[in-house]
């Protein structure tokens, strides 16, 4: 217990004396997440809308497989997207593995299955309501896409913050592609499971802080904006 | 103009239950068509057949006018509930506007005079979710009448409404009617539809029983369920099977 309180405070002191390498890593981890997440947006919402509205031969399995890739373990991208990046591999004359691109790659595969299947969720119930009415405006699926998008606005907010959740609390992938490289490659996650194994409960206890008030922030101010506009714009 | 508008033969049925049985008629320019019966007469159905919202499942929608032209440019709807964008009033009729391909310079003077034409203009900015029922409708009306169609399809445009919302409502129709729009419109209130009809549709059970004009509609309905639905009789559809085997569906010239 005393080793714990000793962690904890010691931790708590990483944090607010800025720690520099307690702030390099928390910094490369958002630079990561937010830029893969960002790519999964741009993918995922128009692909969820697209898939939501449209009717194909084979829908019906690409909605199992995108659900079933909502549970995609990590390790697994990790290994896939090592083996694509590797010398050996399809993308291996890029040189990316173990590189934060890497990582964002990999984050990016993890995240976007899930962003298309909460948005293709958020744009069928609202189709549901709108399409007639569009419809008779004259837009077709097509063209209802961007203003059903738009009018989903908050309720998609859900489906990335659930992406951004996803990026920033796994360390299985960005292990594996990106090597837990100190300053290059190391994040919270990666520099978490280093630390605890090297037995540096407070860098690893700090970093936990970090996370989890990242994680209580993001979400809280999202959740504040969901609730306001809503109030505001019905 | 894309009138006459055509109806033939037209039947509408899902999963094998026929809601729109062998309906015939024609709408011509000029008349204000109101469409009266009961709840499931095919009130609905029948307009968004004609608004092409639902194909038929036999039959043809003809648009006889529109030589070329996609009559769906030329039509609007207002729906009992309309759906309206989570943006704002302006920005509503805006889209409506930017859908049918207006150059957006000309679609701020258009959404202007809109928005004018049926007392919006106050409420430019506020966000149309949260305007009252009645405000919205007025709105769902704006964004109809900017587009400046042919025919402007009502399906019960002032059902959930109270009479001032009511008479603003009516007044906005009247306006788009005296600007040259074809109204054909669905209510249940027969004080509407004797105040605001040129022309009323009969429907029961997805059958059309009457089409004729409205003067005489009420004064002297051929039909004798027309009769019982215009004397208010309860449960007078119950007799409706029987009616329907003894009257085929007629119409009568004008």
């Amino acid at each position: 217990m005393t080793d714990f309180s000793d962690a904890f405070g010691a931790a708590l002191g990483l944090v607010l004396g800025f720690d520099a390498d307690l702030a390099e890593i928390v910094g490369l981890s958002l630079r990561v997440s937010f830029l893969a997440v960002a790519i999964a947006t741009a993918v995922g919402l128009p692909v969820g809308a697209a898939i939501a509205l449209y009717r194909f031969p084979g829908r019906a399995a690409l909605l199992v497989a995108m659900n079933a890739l909502m549970g995609l373990p990590p390790v697994v991208v990790g290994l896939i997207v090592y083996l694509t990046l590797s010398r050996a591999g399809p993308l291996g004359v890029f040189g990316l593995l173990f590189t934060p691109a890497a990582m964002i790659f990999a984050q990016m595969l993890l995240v976007t299955p899930i962003i298309a299947a909460l948005t293709r969720q958020v744009i069928e119930d609202l189709w549901v309501e709108y399409e007639e009415q569009l419809r008779s405006l004259g837009a077709g699926p097509g063209r209802a896409v961007p203003a059903l998008l738009w009018d989903g606005r908050y309720s998609l907010l859900t489906a990335v913050l659930a992406g951004f959740g996803r990026a920033s609390a796994e360390v299985g992938a960005v292990m594996i592609v990106g090597g837990n490289i100190d300053h290059v490659t190391r994040v919270m996650t990666t520099a978490i499971a280093l630390e605890v194994s090297k037995g540096d409960l407070a860098l690893a206890l700090g970093l936990g802080i970090v996370l989890m008030a990242l994680s209580l922030g993001v979400n809280g101010a999202a959740f504040a904006l969901k609730e306001a506009a809503e109030r505001r714009l019905g | 103009m894309i009138l006459p508008l055509t109806i033939q033969d037209v039947s509408f049925e899902i999963g094998g239950i026929r809601l729109i049985k062998d309906l015939n008629c024609t709408l011509e320019a000029g008349p204000r068509t109101m469409i009266l019966g009961a709840n499931g007469a095919g009130k609905s159905l029948f307009l968004r057949l004609c608004h092409g919202l639902i194909r038929p499942t036999t039959g043809r929608v003809l648009w006889q006018g529109a030589k070329g032209r996609d009559p769906a440019d030329a039509q609007a709807m207002v729906f009992q509930r309309p759906v309206m964008l989570r943006r704002s009033v302006a920005a509503n009729v805006d889209y409506a506007l930017k859908l049918r391909g207006m150059a957006a310079a000309e679609r701020r003077a258009a959404v202007e005079d809109a928005l004018g034409h049926t007392g919006l203009r106050r409420l430019a900015d506020n966000p149309a979710r949260v305007l009252s029922v009645g405000e919205q409708q007025k709105l769902a009306l704006a964004r109809a009448w900017a587009l400046q169609p042919e025919v402007l399809f009502l399906d019960e445009p002032t059902a959930s409404l109270d009479p001032a919302a009511t008479h603003a409502v009516e007044q906005i129709i009247n306006a788009i009617d005296a600007a040259g729009t074809r109204i054909v419109m669905t209510t249940h209130d027969l004080g509407q539809a004797r105040r605001r009809g040129d022309e009323v549709m009969f429907l029961n059970r997805g059958r059309l029983l009457e089409k004729t004009p409205a003067e005489r509609f009420f004064s002297e309905p051929e039909n004798d369920l027309a009769q019982a639905f215009l004397k208010g009789e309860l449960l007078w559809w119950q007799r409706g099977r029987d009616n329907l085997k003894r009257k085929p569906p007629k119409q009568r010239r004008q």
